[in-house]
């Protein structure tokens, strides 16, 4: 058995499983501790499955916490950025296009040194360690005790991080160190940044982590615990205290990957619906597909993974206005005031769960004050709906391939049993909890983005030595090697290079291993 | 415009992106050091062409390498007013005006770092009125403006002037220099007198891409397609609307050559086009049959936003909208067809021009 735990924003979700069957499924508040309504959450579930803790074999936890922590500002650790490209890159010092009420949140200090490496692998400048020591010396001076260390080209060659972290532990015994090659890819700018906020982020990861381990253990299960990431796969509890930052996109992953496993299908639109809007995202062998260009989180550019998601201002707190020939569902909601604004509530105001009611497809509230309603106005908003939301999911498709579509979250009643021009839309069972048996489910990957020199006739090789790597990395992050397997791959030629350098992204997955 | 600050450099940037045709490189960090620069200096006065003086000397800088390795190794703002003072130097000359190679991507907001950097104004006019990939490829070309002597300068503080037989020349010794200099360099070039400046280069393009970016934000405000405004400002077409099904790249002599297809949608549905660039694109084909060639602009936006998609960023999956503008008609004379026609870069068939 395994447990899988959501701990959102509003709801904390847990289910437990047996293989993939959901044998208990609980939605609680989430408190304010984190940990409180884990306890809740997994005492819920023993009520309605009684469980030997001593049976869990995992237990794996999505959360919202660190990102809606950078977003709001809070927690967050005196950070130093340490930038080894000297004399190159002093115009653009570290957090140069930050909002600068977060520089102010993390006490931001940005250090300039020399190092980094050319793009074939020359320095740009040695290391200089008197200048590093003296950099941390001033930290320590500055209470700084999370630092980020970003080095040039250092997914290329990690060398100097590698020794600029040591020198810097030397002098600021305690303090939090991130590298930035075990971050972020190819863009300085973004790979620092992502590097920068995950240092911010240590100190709260600490106290979180800890705090899910005590709830788990006081539950009475020893069973290992694990967060999920942004690529929809599991680090265990050591890692996350050392990336947060890996946790950021993880619930939307965590929705569509949980939509597959309900609904049987690992290649599907999944559209989630909420009070306010409805995502739809694609999953490709059973991965949300990436979103391709830069993404902003709380106003700083990073390029992490993302999920590509489309959202629409379509979901079940949607105000309906107009009449039957000039119908408008959204963009405004009630929101969580659903329960007093919609009519069913008996509110007064219109909305699009109100539809579903009176068109009989949920039975929320007191049926009979929707009785009134115009049923050309109920049949025409709930066209709107569906043609919205086909016309999202058109968007999202990526081939003249059918894609099936599976519909999730409290609102999915919305939808109907077929979008025009799309197909049969699945509905499956405890959809409403999708995201914590996302979480369950998760695989472990390993990941290679690199630039190589790709020599006449040597192009295979470097690609087969690539995918060894992102083999080997997933195995060594708890993988069963016989389940492991590529699933991402993509070469780009970098130009004006010589000796035809070319970047290589290699992932792959596969089960985790757990005890027997 | 009469002025470049701050806050237009989002603007420029963004129609900056859309004129680099696909190449260019992606202008943010081209916007970083424009933003730094003119915090530190004030804005950049922008001056039309046709209000030079004759004996003005007007050079133009330019971030010369991968786009790649300037996102990771990236450039300062002294290393560009660097290469402008080495060459004036060499010149023994007062520098009086900064001007811009080309209008795409980067190398639009390289100029503005360096002009304020050096407290000169800049004209509002480049090069080419586009992107192109190579240093001789900008219309002072044909009017016998020599792209030498022209410096080179890195982040180390090495320096160097080159002074070559022909322009051609140039962008080989520059482009071997800066391999050496960790394929990333600064570069100064095309010394003009202010008339030849006002002859030869295309006028207004800066105050175009601000306008550009403009367009495209305020149609989004708008939710009117920003698409549209782009191409009805530009004067061209729209030649397809679809997805990227398939990207194919290969390094080829130092360039990013490859290929696009996109499925058609919308109103293009069962339509096929390919697009073949080499960091720019140079060749959209519809079902088989050439609709635009270089040196006409082809330009990959994407179909929401109507925000330009470098080749570099091309990925199975993208929707965007393919629209073609017309180049500044010098670039359709026999002279400027053998610098930057479709055969120059290996297609074997004539230029095919946009019509609206």
């Amino acid at each position: 058995m395994r447990i899988g735990i959501d701990v959102g924003g509003t709801n904390t979700d847990a289910v437990l499983l047996d293989g993939t069957d959901v044998l208990a499924a609980i939605k609680t508040g989430t408190t304010p501790d984190v940990t409180s309504g884990i306890v809740a959450a997994v005492e819920g579930l023993h009520r309605q499955h009684a469980f030997d803790p001593a049976a869990v074999r995992a237990v794996m936890i999505g959360t919202t916490h660190f990102i809606n922590a950078l977003v709001e500002a809070r927690r967050l650790a005196p950070t130093a950025a340490v930038r080894l490209s000297l004399p190159a890159g002093s115009s653009l010092p570290p957090m140069v296009d930050w909002p600068r009420r977060l520089v102010d949140a993390v006490s931001g200090r940005g250090y300039l040194v020399h190092g980094g490496h050319e793009f074939d692998g020359r320095h740009i400048a040695e290391l200089d360690e008197a200048e590093l020591r003296r950099a941390a010396e001033d930290m320590g001076r500055a209470g700084i005790r999370s630092v980020a260390i970003t080095s040039v080209f250092s997914p290329v060659n990690a060398e100097f991080e590698t020794r600029a972290a040591e020198i810097i532990a030397a002098e600021l015994p305690g303090a939090a160190i991130s590298l930035s090659h075990e971050i972020g890819r190819i863009g300085l700018l973004e790979r620092e940044n992502a590097t920068i906020v995950n240092a911010a982020l240590r100190e709260l990861a600490a106290g979180i982590v800890d705090g899910l381990a005590a709830s788990v253990a006081g539950a009475g299960i020893s069973a290992p615990l694990y967060l999920s990431q942004n690529d929809g796969t599991l680090m265990d509890v050591d890692f996350a205290r050392r990336y947060p930052v890996a946790t950021f996109a993880s619930g939307p992953t965590n929705s569509m990957r949980g939509a597959a496993v309900l609904s049987g299908l690992d290649t599907c639109a999944v559209v989630d619906v909420g009070g306010t809007t409805s995502d739809v995202g694609v999953l490709d062998r059973g991965f949300p597909r990436e979103a391709t260009t830069e993404v902003s989180v709380a106003g700083i550019r990073t390029n992490f993974r993302m999920p590509d998601v489309l959202s629409v201002g379509v979901g079940g707190g949607s105000l309906v206005r107009g009449g039957p020939a000039d119908v408008a569902v959204g963009p405004e909601s009630v929101g969580y005031r659903l329960t007093s604004k919609a009519l069913v509530f008996g509110g007064d105001t219109l909305t699009a769960t109100d539809i579903a009611v009176a068109a009989g497809r949920a039975d929320i509230g007191d049926r009979s004050l929707v009785a009134h309603l115009d049923r050309d106005l109920v049949r025409a908003a709930l066209d709107r709906i569906a043609a919205e939301t086909a016309e999202a999911v058109e968007r999202m498709r990526t081939s003249a391939e059918p894609l099936p579509v599976v519909a999730v979250g409290g609102g999915s009643v919305l939808l109907p049993d077929e979008l025009a021009g799309v197909g049969p839309v699945r509905r499956p069972e405890n959809h409403a909890v999708a995201n914590a048996i996302g979480a369950a489910i998760a695989q472990v990957g390993g990941e290679v983005d690199r630039v190589y020199a790709v020599e006449p006739g040597r192009r295979d090789a470097v690609v087969d030595e690539a995918k060894q790597e992102a083999v080997d990395r997933a195995v060594a992050a708890g993988a069963r090697p016989s389940t492991v397997a590529v699933v991402d791959f993509d070469e780009v030629p970098i130009p004006y290079l010589p000796g035809n350098a070319t970047r290589i992204r290699v992932k792959a997955v596969g089960d985790l291993q757990v005890g027997s | 415009m009469r002025e470049i600050t701050e806050s237009d450099l989002a603007d420029v940037a963004r129609g900056a992106a859309v004129l680099g045709t696909g190449g260019g490189g992606d202008p943010y960090i081209g916007r970083l050091l424009a933003a730094a620069a003119v915090r530190a200096h004030g804005p950049v006065p922008l001056v039309a062409p046709a209000e030079v003086p004759d004996d003005a000397l007007v050079l133009t800088v330019a971030m010369m390498g991968a786009p790649t390795v300037m996102v990771e190794k990236l450039p300062s703002v002294d290393e560009i007013a660097t290469a402008a003072r080495t060459l004036a130097r060499y010149l023994g000359r007062e520098l009086t005006h900064i001007a811009c190679a080309e209008a795409g991507g980067v190398n639009s907001l390289i100029p503005v770092a360096a002009a304020a950097q050096l407290g000169l104004p800049l004209l509002d006019a480049d090069g080419m009125g586009r992107a192109f990939p190579e240093i001789q490829m900008v219309l002072p070309t044909l009017y016998g403006v020599r792209a030498t002597p022209m410096a080179i300068a890195d982040d180390k503080g090495n320096k160097g002037v080159l002074d070559t037989v022909d322009n051609h020349w140039a962008e080989r010794l520059a482009r071997s220099a800066t391999i050496d200099m960790g394929c990333s360099a600064m570069i100064a070039s095309f010394a003009m007198t202010g008339g030849q400046a006002r002859e030869a280069l295309v006028p207004g393009t800066l105050s175009l891409c601000a306008e550009l970016g403009a367009l495209a934000a305020s149609a989004r405000d708008d939710h009117t397609d920003p698409v549209d405004a782009l191409v009805r400002r530009l004067g061209g077409r729209r030649l397809f609307t679809g997805k990227v099904v398939d990207v194919r790249r290969r390094t080829a002599s130092g360039f990013a050559r490859g290929d696009a297809r996109l499925s058609g949608m919308d109103g293009d549905a069962g339509a096929e086009m390919v697009l073949r660039f080499q960091n720019e694109h140079l060749v959209a084909e519809r079902d088989g049959v050439v609709q635009v060639s270089v040196p006409d602009l082809i330009c990959v936006l994407d179909r929401e936003s109507g925000e330009a998609v470098t080749t570099e960023r091309l990925r199975f999956g993208q929707r965007v909208a393919v629209i073609a503008a017309p180049a500044d008609p010098r670039w359709h004379t026999p002279e400027g067809l053998a610098l930057a026609g479709p055969r120059y870069f290996g297609y074997d068939h004539d230029p095919v021009r946009v019509s609206a």
